[in-house]
């Protein structure tokens, strides 16, 4: 239950974090990424104040034997750079550059009750399922014996 | 207040969010894997937190409409036909790259991790090349 709510309450600072910096505005976001235009920067500050403290906050936090609430932490993913990450990150920066908007400001943007956005969001949904049915049926196909 | 300092303050609220959900939970606050846990085929047997984060953030601008008066949610900038284009080509990439903005971009580049930088970097230069491309050449 405390765990339940300590996401709720996470989630909620996050939200925070996003309308506040006006990451919920997909013309805030592309006018960033717009380098030959009217560039905006806000996006660089936003970045710039979660990184500073979630460095400084993890590097505290990873210093535990383990979180609060939970025995361990997830594992630390890989550190291999492989093509799957680096053409995912291409195919998702066309998209964000598209729209202007990236998952969070998304769900986030759902609460305006703008519909239109909900066409992104289950659009953005089938994408995932897409590629984790993909995922399962081929590590299927290569280990039979695993299913 | 400034919109930068806001950004500012905004943005040390997301990080805060991620080392919260840390120290709680021990989990990287990446919002493209939170929500995918929840997906077919296989979701997650964690779906409580991740719904109840979910729920947190869209709770958040509703909660900032009621003492501010404004939920500070913009306009789509395109039309549906694209939102439909643009929201698949996210969904597939994040899923595909194992990460979006929050994940790689915040809690990866905090972590030092090689692999975020290198995924923050790709997905910046090609969604830089989209609205260049889209704005200054079609």
């Amino acid at each position: 239950m405390r765990q339940t709510i300590a996401s709720l309450l996470t989630g909620f600072i996050f939200g925070l974090g996003l309308c506040l910096s006006h990451m919920t505005d997909p013309a805030v976001v592309q006018g960033f990424l717009d380098i030959a235009g009217a560039w905006d920067p806000t996006l660089l500050f936003v970045i710039g104040g979660g990184v500073a403290v979630a460095f400084v906050g993890y590097r505290y936090v990873l210093r535990w034997k383990q979180p609060l609430w939970v025995p361990k932490f997830q594992a630390a993913p890989s550190a291999t750079i492989d093509t799957p990450l680096l053409s995912g990150a291409a195919i998702f920066g066309i998209g964000w550059g598209l729209a202007g908007y990236c998952p969070g400001p998304a769900v986030v943007s759902l609460a305006s009750g703008r519909r239109v956005i909900l066409l992104f969001v289950v659009a953005m949904l089938i994408g995932m399922i897409a590629v984790r049915w993909m995922r399962l049926s081929r590590s299927a196909s290569m280990s039979p014996t695993t299913r | 207040m400034h919109p930068y300092v806001l950004a500012l303050i905004g943005g040390g609220l997301i990080g805060l969010s991620a080392v919260l959900l840390m120290a709680f939970s021990g989990r990287i606050a990446g919002i493209s894997g939170i929500v995918a846990g929840l997906l077919p085929p296989k979701p997650a047997e964690d779906r409580t937190w991740r719904i109840a984060f979910i729920l947190g953030l869209l709770l958040a601008p509703a909660v900032l409409a009621i003492f501010t008066g404004d939920n500070r949610i913009g306009a789509p900038t395109v039309g549906p036909v694209m939102l439909i284009a643009a929201g698949l080509l996210v969904g597939v990439g994040t899923a595909l790259g194992g990460g979006c903005t929050s994940g790689h971009g915040i809690c990866g580049i905090s972590r030092l991790s090689p692999r975020s930088m290198a995924a923050t970097a790709t997905f910046v230069a090609t969604a830089m090349v989209t609205v260049f491309i889209v704005r200054h050449v079609l």
